[in-house]
């Protein structure tokens, strides 16, 4: 009953967003308040029903309801509540639902905040919005419904993918989502701004908390994956450049590209038909992702085939609103002319580097990924683009912005002196080289990868200490408590991205690794640490089995940790999973796995010592955090265009 | 050449799950798919008894290894992958290496086998040209049409005040 009532509120959420997609674009039009009007009630019931809707397929899912095509297959009765529940986003279906979730929720957010904006802005805006729900609710009723039942119910369910139950991935898709979809607000504000045909600094205002928000939750939904990936596959590895995660990774940069040129459109109305040709092109990336992903065609251009349906929509999907977009920016740039003056050694042209590399960045990672596709379909020549080409492709771009993001940060607006900023910059310029020079004598091997990538990591975060002194002026340290979120904000993402290439470069360039066959009682050393295989036990979990064995870790004698790494196998899904005992430390990991036990007694047994392993997480954590503190600026939470209350000597909030 | 190995691939497993595409998972319960999964039984990447005894050869071996792709998995290098064929070309590799091959004749044994397709870093010759090349030419694209952009904005002038706006301007400074 539940069950038909979330089917028949999703099926009404599709005729809600034609509505709201039509009206108000029409009453925009033709300037008819009560038509416009219709927008933001329609926004809101958009997000009440498809709400209704996951929640029904939610209850679904607690209550084990079998007789579920969906449940059946992605959920068992023994599974714990928390994959119950997290199940629902584990497959094609409930993560669509979740998308459009998502969206509506965006859309809604856009009528609940969106009160200060130009009644046809708002209008328009929501309308875009409604018709990107429009399309995939079409989709997923269409090709993907999730509310099939079975003509006969099995016992029980076939569980959800071992892999998938997990905290770290159960809410790493829908941070992703936010992440994508949160995309999409920017993309309706630049249609509607090209239909408007009128693009400001309150628009910039208004675009950049939206996208912000989006590059936070991507943020962090790639760092939970790539931590998952880090402590579940079984070796360690964080980032494989994979199609999957590629999809992610593009929008990523772009919408960091667009955050910074939003920035310039909003403080010197420049760069504007730039801003909204990244804002059209960030969502594509989002729509490309979910093409990617859900057809499956880069896999393998075979299992296109095998489901033509929806990869086919998702296409048309894509292209109807990438080439709609664009056509209606081809024909409207002209008009949205900059206004800033700036010279060639400023704030603004080093915002125009920053967006150069970032989306020559997004656009190398796409040629590769696409690339095994083109070049079978197009030369008949069947080749793969792995990991090896993306870090050799890829890292220049990121290394020239490493290098050149705290001068640029600390240039001023419309026209700086390079010899000025150089100057304030020379003691974080200093310390990098000495960092350089400190770690290239003490490292055994000959690889520049970890002396440079320290370097990088110590100028980007002592630049942004330095740009954040810069801020407080000649009042000094006093002022370090008067100064806006924003800034703050600002240095913590850029010290963040510094602490991130830190740690992977570490990481890559001084981990050890040890592949033995162990005995109970054995003991190795790696890297200073003696690791002593205990015992190994089998432990019966909830729905599955498991070997664990005790291994402790100590140094020079003095005990450290007790790990148990485990090898489980889930009987219904029939798949095994290794969960490795890890000891977390600020310099280093110390990572362990068990394997199978060999023929002549004893288990394969591989150790890794992983220095600064934890940074690339920290540095995505501060990066969130920089995100997140700017958004709480007080600018944005203001109206916009009111007047900044007077400094009353308290810290700002 | 291309066969299904459901216990193998962590990455292709799980990406296929996260993909979400249902067709595969449906065919990861089909009886003789169950069978072979139980049959292979998960093996961790490089194993204790493949290791070579020569640490310089073993270390020869892992770097070409993290170079070659396995042919069942998706993305993943013969060094990471659990699948049965990535083992057979991890030996196949320690045995070309202690057989005294070069890396590069190593190499050229694999594609001469395999094709190109094993390769995880492609050849740079014929229409791999765009690949290559697609990075270096766009950022020079980029940078230059960035720096037609910034001379036309630092020659523009910039747009007088309308003399409503000074005459908001004066009442806002008289204030």
């Amino acid at each position: 009953m539940v069950t038909e009532l979330g089917h028949f509120a999703l099926i009404l959420a599709l005729a809600v967003a034609l509505v709201q997609t039509v009206v108000p674009l029409v009453g925009a039009h033709r300037r008819w308040p009560g038509w416009m009007a219709v927008a933001e009630p329609a926004a809101n019931a958009q997000f009440l029903l498809v709400g209704f809707s996951f929640a029904a397929l939610t209850h679904a899912f607690v209550t084990s309801d079998f007789s579920l095509r969906l449940v059946t297959e992605n959920s068992h009765s023994l599974k714990p509540m928390l994959y119950k529940i997290t199940g629902v986003w584990g497959n094609h279906e409930g993560s669509m639902l979740l998308w459009i979730l998502i969206l509506a929720l965006f859309g809604a957010s856009a009528a609940w905040f969106g009160g200060a904006l130009p009644p046809t802005l708002r209008a328009r805006v929501l309308a875009v919005q409604g018709g990107i729900g429009l399309a995939f609710l079409a989709f997923l009723i269409f090709t993907s419904n999730p509310f099939l039942r079975l003509a006969v119910p099995p016992l029980d369910g076939r569980d959800l993918n071992p892999l998938l139950q997990d905290p770290g991935l159960a809410f790493h898709p829908p941070f992703l989502y936010l992440g994508y979809v949160g995309l999409s607000m920017a993309f309706s504000f630049a249609v509607a701004a090209l239909i408007e045909g009128r693009v400001d600094a309150a628009w910039g205002r208004w675009v950049r908390p939206w996208t912000l928000a989006a590059w936070v939750f991507l943020t962090i939904g790639i760092a939970l994956g790539s931590w998952w990936a880090y402590y579940e596959l079984g070796w360690g590895g964080f980032w494989f450049w994979d199609p999957v995660e590629n999809a992610s990774f593009m929008p990523w940069l772009i919408a960091a590209a667009l955050l910074h040129s939003a920035v310039v459109v909003e403080k010197r109305e420049s760069l504007k038909s730039w801003t909204i040709l990244l804002a059209i092109v960030a969502f594509g990336f989002s729509l490309i992702g979910a093409f990617i992903t859900r057809s499956g065609i880069i896999t393998s251009v075979h299992a296109f085939a095998t489901d033509p349906e929806r990869g086919v929509f998702l296409l048309a999907i894509t292209v109807l609103f990438m080439g709609g977009a664009l056509t209606l920016f081809a024909a409207r740039a002209e008009a949205l002319s900059s206004r800033g003056v700036f010279s060639m050694i400023s704030r603004e042209s080093m915002l125009v580097l920053n967006n150069i590399l970032l989306a020559v960045a997004a656009l190398v990672v796409f040629v590769g990924t696409v690339w095994p596709l083109v070049s079978e379909l197009a030369f008949d020549r069947k080749l793969s683009v792995g990991a090896p080409f993306f870090n050799m492709a890829f890292t220049p771009f990121f290394v020239a912005l490493g290098l050149a993001l705290p001068i640029g940060a600390m240039m001023p607006w419309k026209r700086g002196r390079p010899g000025r900023v150089l100057r304030r910059l020379l003691p974080a310029m200093a310390l990098a080289v000495a960092v350089l020079a400190l770690v290239y004598a003490i490292q055994t091997e000959r690889s520049a990868l970890g002396p440079v990538g320290l370097m990088l990591g110590t100028w980007l975060v002592a630049g942004a200490a330095t740009d954040l002194w810069a801020r407080t002026g000649k009042s000094g340290a006093g002022r370090l408590f008067r100064l806006q979120r924003s800034d703050y904000g600002r240095t913590l993402a850029h010290a963040g991205l510094g602490v991130t290439i830190a740690g992977i470069a570490g990481l890559l360039a001084w981990e050890s690794e040890d592949i033995r066959v162990m005995q109970e009682g054995d003991t190795l050393t790696l890297a200073g640490y003696d690791i002593t295989l205990e015992g190994v036990t089998r432990v019966q979990g909830p729905n599955y089995v498991s070997t664990t064995g005790t291994v402790r870790l100590a140094r020079d004698g003095a005990a450290i940790a007790t790990l148990t790494p485990e090898k489980r196998f889930y009987p219904v899904a029939r798949m095994p999973t290794t969960e490795a005992g890890i000891d977390n430390g600020i310099l280093r990991d110390v990572y362990v796995v068990i394997g199978d036990p060999q023929e002549g007694g004893g288990w394969a047994f591989r150790t890794y010592v992983k220095p600064l392993a934890n940074w690339i997480w920290g540095g995505a954590i501060l990066m969130a955090l920089g995100g997140a503190l700017s958004l709480s600026d007080r600018r944005y939470r203001v109206a916009a265009g009111a007047r900044r209350v007077a400094a009353e000597g308290v810290p700002a909030e | 050449m291309r066969q299904r190995d459901p216990a193998g691939c962590v990455l292709r497993r799980t990406f296929r799950a996260l993909a979400a595409v249902v067709a595969a998972m449906r065919a990861s319960t089909h009886p003789t798919l169950l069978a072979l999964a139980l049959m292979a039984g998960p093996a961790l990447a490089v194993q204790p008894d493949e290791i070579l005894a020569d640490p310089q050869l073993e270390e020869r071996a892992r770097e070409l290894s993290r170079g070659l792709r396995c042919l069942v998995c998706r993305n993943e290098s013969i060094d990471d992958s659990n699948a049965e064929l990535a083992r057979d070309l991890r030996l196949l590799v320690r045995e070309r290496l202690v057989a005294g091959d070069t890396d590069d004749e190593v190499i050229d044994f694999v594609t001469d086998r395999y094709g190109e397709y094993v390769l995880l870093t492609p050849r740079t010759g014929g229409t791999n040209w765009v690949l290559w090349g697609a990075g270096p030419a766009m950022l020079i694209l980029g940078l230059g049409i960035g720096l037609v952009f910034l001379r036309r904005r630092a020659s523009g002038t910039e747009e007088a005040l309308s003399p409503e706006e000074e005459e908001r301007l004066k009442r806002i400074l008289d204030r």
